[in-house]
């Protein structure tokens, strides 16, 4: 097996030294990066794109932490603080983690899949470009004289519409433009997915991770073109006169709050489903045995996906709905933990008399395991509607969803770029600095989101600039472990590249349990992979169902 | 050093003290038999779930521990099991019926609004509180009462905080003990949420909408609770305080606030044909200032804009007509943050807030209104 | 299944289409951002110039891309799975354009059984009724609205009837024209396809016919008429909107006919036009059902 994943290594490499048939020469400079058709090249503009983002994210999140660090008003004014959040809110969801995902989609769905691209390149280059645009304005709106968005990520009305500042047509084209760019992004995902497979490669025999992509995206062209329908509600209503969500006119706020969380629930596990391909992915390798249960896993994605739509008003439980529904959306609600439950026990039962080894990937992997599932029992909490009462909008909710978030998507993220890094850059990474990264970070994360537990427990309102004294001790230690998490952020920094940079020759399969098509080809992958198919032996071994 | 050595002793009691863990780090028991339950379910979901965990994770840690490679660990070859994957999907299904049953319940309760002894509607806005006891006449406004230089540090250093920092107002609500009251919940501008823990309510006061809560609440005394839903710059700064008086307290209280009703129309008629002077309306037109205006026109004048406009210079402070000045203050303006203050002040405070803002920071135009001039604009509405 | 030839799947060379159309996007979105902050302030700007000329931007970008493609097709660089890829492309833009209208849907349901309902009372919102809209009566089309705004409802018959007809059978001789173009009838295909384009643009006639109507004195139906005017006009303009894109993506087809495009095994570009055509339709039966009859 590894002498011939070599062979085929050096056949696709000898085919890159001599690549004609349809491609042109890569080109040099900025206008390789303007104009490439190229799934990996793009795949790295989307890695570091989202990466900016997250920094930029995390730098507001420190703003905000150094706020709160403790009472009074010390930083920043309270409606600068709700620019802050707000913006540290849409810049982490569609800046940092789906556009990490997407890169994550260019770079390997091709490989994975044996093909030669995405199946339409030139889309794909567009689906990028238009990102820093679209968040070019989003950030811009910070140096108006109105100032940034302020109503929060989930931006109800009719705080954002008759009772917005300035800004809000800004925010609202930015979020058009950039829904296009996630319905292109999707698009071609799915087609890729459903056009480009190698001869042999049946639905049951692709990986995991291409699985989720699979469903994520789906679940994308489905909710996006709903945001943008009520971004659009919205600015009719701030500019053009509508009242959709005033009850003067006969319309109603809450309604504004059921078609963004018609679109909004759905999203939060655009952010996740990913995040559980990849650690489906990493997990095995590193146990040196199958994915347990692959079949289970894709009924159990596709249930969560298809519960997703109709989940949505957990949201909503203080609104006024009537009882039917919030005993509705209860019961759906509950009814999630179901599949994501079998999820977890199935990377369990994958590690299951294994063979362990714990490089830095599976380090993150068995955290985000771990820390992944607290947030989803905190999830679960939250979805029981009588107690919801009195969790929701506290910082228990934002415990909970950072810890899903933060702990959940972020680490999946990690945990792929350590595995993949080897391919994308054809080094290894710097070892000891990466379990640096790992530990400083775990240690310090929780540090940060446990104690919102208590703090929400307590009765600590989330979005609040200043609090009551008996919340200071935690908010402290809070700020403390954001702090050092912001920090630890930047080794990883540094170990990508130094990766990029140099370092140690990685073979074309570095990880000895890995299984997977993109380890038959050269570390760094060659820029155009799998011009002809791979082999159908090639396919069965990567097969993860195992026969 | 004594707050670091507070927080030690809080993180290791999480894990030795429970008694600790129900005042400081848990959901607070409440003073109802709704937030009992609610209490009591959320007690019962979280064992369920750290049982969970520490199954699961336990399993986890096994191999970690025992299934390593460098312990010489030969990886099994099974990656697949129907009957398993069958077990694991019906146990938590019972599981979360288990727990569904009783949230039910608790749900419905919280839901029947019937047979209630008092009717209170409470109207959001930016950012105060306002109780109207129906069948009683009695009507009122509460805000923050924490002052202003205790939570700007940026510009007053060494003040200290009160005990109840940003959990204080001018005027509680007050109910009566063991009797169902009804809240009648809604707002005036955008969306606030009426949030009270010991009760266990929570309810979002939604424009143009009605939602409706209720308690029973056992034990007389002062709960606090804050605006659960952001509303705004000032959403940190409006919070809850509940009075929960004995029935003979809650009677006298009734009794008090007709007298002080019916005191302030008389005085309301008085200042009509009365004419205050300078520096009376000066004073009395920067306390109002302070506690209803400085929010979002500062106390400085210089409001926020372009959200707050300034009252410095403004040509409505200083050249424009007095009408318009006073027009303004008294009706607002519909669909922003200036809101109809001429049901919100006496006729005697808007004359004197339109005094204070017509002389105050170099406005000195040294026009001075009186509570007739008020009575004159508001006729006309 | 290894046995089978394998045929190479075109990857196109650097292109500078995209940024082009990054760039056109952010002119848009940036241009009438302004523009609408402008209008809202009664300021004056630049941002309808950079709106227009973002849609420009956009034409260009578009005829230049789609002659690239078009001249790769003809000199047979496509494979079967190629065409595969944009028939697929194309049908899921066309069911997120389905959730885009979904959105709209999905509130004018709501509005009808939920929201003027509760606002008149009912269910658990007897209160809101009774305590803040005393005079309310709730009632669709939604000719008072809470805050005393009258309008009046546009019937369905009329011109949206004919609408109606003239969408339904434009649908049909669509579909004639591509029975023709499969037939490899030239003569006919330009018939039904130019038809087609006529159907289409009365029907857009009317509809600015109705929309004149709508907020002549007489009727007084106002984009900002309170939640009926709001649903109507959004819905209907959208569609409308959706009429427009579908004629000009006919009108291009006639002239690729015109210059003796696509065969009849080879015609994705025609296709593409023709089931967007097709979802506009169904769109409209859908809002004529919903706005307009019930
Ligand atoms: C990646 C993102 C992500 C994920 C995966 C989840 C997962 C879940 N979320 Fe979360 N959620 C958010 C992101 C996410 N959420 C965000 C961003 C918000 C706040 C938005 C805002 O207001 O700004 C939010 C808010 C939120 C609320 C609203 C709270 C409020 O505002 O009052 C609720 C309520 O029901 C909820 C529930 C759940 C549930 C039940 C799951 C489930 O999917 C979790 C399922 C997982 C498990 C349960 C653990 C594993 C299972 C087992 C080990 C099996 C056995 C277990 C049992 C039988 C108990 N979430
Ligand atoms: C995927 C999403 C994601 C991620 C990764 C994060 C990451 C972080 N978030 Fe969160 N957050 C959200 C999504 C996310 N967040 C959402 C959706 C909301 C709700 C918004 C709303 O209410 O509308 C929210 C809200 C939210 C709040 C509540 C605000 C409020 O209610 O007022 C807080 C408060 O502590 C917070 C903190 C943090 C911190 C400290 C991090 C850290 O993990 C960030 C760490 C990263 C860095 C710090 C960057 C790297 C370092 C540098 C750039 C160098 C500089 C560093 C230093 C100076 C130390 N976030
Ligand atoms: C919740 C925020 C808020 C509070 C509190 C508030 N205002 Fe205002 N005020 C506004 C806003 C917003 C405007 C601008 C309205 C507009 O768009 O014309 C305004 C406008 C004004 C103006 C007109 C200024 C001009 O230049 O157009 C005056 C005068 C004024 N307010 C006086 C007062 C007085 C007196 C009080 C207290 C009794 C007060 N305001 C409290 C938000 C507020
Ligand atoms: Cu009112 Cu928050
Ligand atoms: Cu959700």
């Amino acid at each position: 097996m590894t002498t011939d994943t070599l062979d085929n290594a050096s056949t696709a490499d000898s085919h890159h030294d001599s690549f004609g048939d349809n491609h042109d020469h890569k080109m040099t400079g900025i206008k390789r990066w303007l104009y490439t058709t190229n799934h990996k090249d793009i795949g790295t503009l989307y890695l570091w794109f989202a990466f900016i983002m997250f920094l930029t994210g995390g730098a507001l999140a420190m703003v905000i932490r150094a706020e709160l660090f403790q009472p009074g008003l010390q930083l920043v004014e309270p409606d600068f603080f709700n620019q802050l959040t707000t913006v540290h809110g849409l810049v982490m969801v569609f800046g940092a983690i789906m556009p990490a995902f997407t890169g994550f989609a260019n770079w390997m769905l091709p490989m994975m899949l044996g093909a030669p691209d995405m199946a339409l390149p030139r889309m794909n280059n567009w689906s990028f470009w238009i990102l820093p645009f679209a968040f070019a304005i989003l950030l811009g709106s910070f140096f108006m004289e109105s100032g940034a968005p302020n109503f929060g990520w989930t931006f109800y009305a009719p705080l954002s519409t008759t009772y917005s500042n300035g800004s809000t047509a800004f925010f609202v084209f930015a979020v058009h433009i950039m829904g296009i760019s996630s319905i292109m992004g999707a698009i071609n995902i799915v087609v890729t997915i459903m056009n480009m497979r190698a001869p042999g490669m049946t639905y049951m025999k692709m990986p995991l991770f291409v699985w989720t992509f699979f469903i994520t995206a789906y679940l994308l062209i489905a909710v996006m073109p709903v945001l943008a329908g009520v971004v659009t509600m919205l600015l009719t209503d701030t500019y053009f006169g509508t009242s959709f969500f005033d009850a003067a006119g006969g319309g109603d706020p809450v309604m504004f709050q059921h078609i963004f969380w018609f679109f909004g629930h759905p999203e939060v596990y655009i952010m996740i489903l990913p995040a559980f391909g990849i650690v489906s992915t990493t997990i095995p390798a590193f146990s040196r045995k199958r994915l347990f249960g692959y079949s289970s896993m894709v009924y159990a994605t596709s249930s969560i996906a298809l519960l997703s739509f109709i989940v949505w008003a957990h949201h909503m439980f203080t609104t006024g709905m009537p009882l039917f529904g919030e005993l509705f959306f209860m019961y759906c609600t509950m009814l999630i933990a179901v599949p994501t439950g079998v999820k977890v026990f199935n990377w369990v039962a994958t590690m299951w008399r294994g063979s362990l080894t714990f490089e830095t990937p599976m380090l993150f992997s068995i955290a985000f395991v771990i820390l992944f599932t607290i947030g989803g029992f905190s999830g679960l909490m939250l979805a029981m509607t009588p107690v919801d009462f009195q969790y929701h909008d506290t910082y228990f909710v934002v415990a909970h969803f950072h810890y899903v978030l933060v702990t959940g998507s972020l680490f999946s993220i990690y945990a792929g770029a350590y595995f993949w890094l080897p391919k994308w850059t054809g080094h290894m990474y710097n070892d000891t600095l990466s379990k640096w990264h790992f530990w400083c970070s775990l240690i310090s994360v929780n540090l940060l989101f446990f104690p919102m537990h208590f703090l929400g427990l307590a009765g600590m309102p989330r979005r609040i600039p200043d609090y009551a004294l008996q919340f200071a001790d935690f908010n402290k230690w809070v700020s403390i472990g954001g702090f050092a998490f912001g920090l630890s952020q930047l080794i990883f920094l540094a170990v990508v590249i130094k990766c990029i940079r140099g370092g140690e020759k990685a073979p074309a399969k570095p990880w000895d349990g890995a299984i997977g098509l993109e380890w038959t080809v050269a570390s760094p992958a060659p820029y155009h992979t799998f011009s002809t198919p791979p082999s159908q032996q090639d396919i069965d071994n990567a097969d993860q169902h195992g026969h | 050093m004594g707050k670091h050595k507070l927080t030690w002793l809080v993180l290791v009691s999480l894990f030795a003290n429970s008694a600790w863990a129900e005042t400081q780090l848990n959901l607070t028991k409440g003073v109802t038999a709704v937030s009992r339950d609610v209490y009591d379910l959320h007690m019962l979901v979280l064992y369920i779930c750290t049982t969970i965990g520490v199954l699961v994770f336990g399993a986890m840690f096994w191999s970690i521990a025992f299934h390593r490679k460098s312990k010489g660990a030969k990886p099994a070859d099974f990656h697949e099991s129907t009957k398993v994957e069958v077990l694991w999907t019906a146990i938590p299904i019972v599981i979360l019926i288990a727990m569904a049953v009783p949230a039910t319940q608790t749900l419905i309760a919280m839901e029947d609004n019937e047979n209630s002894d008092v009717t209170i509607q409470i109207t959001g806005s930016q950012w105060k509180w306002h109780y109207k006891y129906f069948d009683q006449d009695i009507e009122y406004y509460s805000v923050l009462s924490t002052p202003r230089k205790q939570y700007q540090n940026q510009q007053e250093t060494n003040v200290v905080k009160g005990k109840n920092y940003l959990l204080e107002v001018d005027k509680p609500l007050v109910i009566p003990v063991n009797k169902k009251v009804r809240f009648l919940i809604t707002s005036d501008d955008v969306i606030h949420s009426w949030w009270v823990p010991a009760f266990a309510v929570k309810q979002d006061a939604n424009p143009g909408f009605i939602n409706e809560a209720w308690t029973r609440v056992e034990e007389p005394g002062v709960y606090r609770g804050q605006c659960a839903e952001l509303c705004g710059k000032d959403h940190g700064f409006m919070p809850i305080v509940v009075e929960v008086k004995s029935a003979e307290d809650y009677d006298t209280w009734l009794n008090e606030q007709q007298q002080r009703i019916a005191a302030a129309a008389s005085a309301e008629q008085a200042s009509l044909s009365a004419s205050m002077s300078k520096e009376e309306l000066m004073q009395l037109g920067e306390t109002t200032y302070t506690a209803h205006c400085s929010a979002c026109h500062q106390p400085t004048g210089l409001g926020l804009p372009p959200a707050f406009p300034a009252l410095k210079g403004s040509p409505v402070a200083t050249t424009g007509s007095i009408k318009d000045h006073l027009d303004i203050v008294f009706n607002g303006k519909a669909g922003t943050g200036m809101q109809a203050y001429g049901k919100q002040l006496s006729l005697k405070e808007i004359a004197a807030v339109v005094t204070y803002e017509r002389n105050a920071w170099g406005n000195d135009t040294g026009d001075l209104v009186q509570s007739a001039d008020v009575k004159a604009v508001s006729g006309e509405e | 299944m290894t046995n089978k030839e394998y045929e190479s799947y075109y990857v196109p060379s650097q292109s500078h289409w995209p940024i082009v159309g990054a760039i056109a996007l952010f002119m848009i979105a940036f241009g009438a951002a302004n523009y609408v902050t402008d209008l809202a302030n009664e300021t004056s700007g630049y941002g309808g110039y950079l709106l227009l000329a973002g849609i420009a931007l956009v034409v260009y970008m578009l005829v230049g891309w789609f002659s690239d493609v078009i001249s790769e097709s003809l000199t047979g660089k496509y494979s079967h799975q190629m065409d595969n890829s944009f028939r697929q492309g194309m049908s899921w833009f066309i069911f997120s354009e389905v959730m885009f209208f979904a959105a709209f849907f999905g509130a004018l349901l709501y509005l009808r059984v939920f929201s003027v309902p509760w606002l008149g009372g009912a269910g658990n919102n007897v209160s809101t009724g009774a305590v803040l809209w005393p005079d309310f009566v709730a009632q669709w089309p939604l000719l008072t609205t809470p805050d005393g705004t009258t309008t009046t409802a546009m019937g369905w018959y009329g011109l949206p009837l004919i609408n109606t007809v003239l969408l339904l059978t434009s649908s049909i001789t669509a579909h004639f024209a591509h029975s023709a173009l499969i037939k490899n009838n030239r003569r006919l295909l330009k018939i039904w396809l130019g038809l087609t384009i006529i159907l289409g643009l009365a029907f857009m006639f009317f509809q600015v016919q109705e929309y004149a109507h709508g907020y002549s004195e007489e009727m007084r139906l106002f984009l900002d008429s309170g939640v009926y005017g709001n649903t109507f006009y959004l819905l209907t303009g959208f569609h409308g909107m959706h009429v427009t894109l579908g004629c000009i993506m006919l009108i291009v087809m006639w002239f690729r006919v015109l210059k003796g495009h696509f065969t009849p095994e080879n015609h994705f570009a025609f296709q593409a036009a023709s089931w967007y055509w097709h979802f506009v339709d169904v769109v409209w039966v859908m809002l004529f059902v919903f706005v307009y009859i019930l």
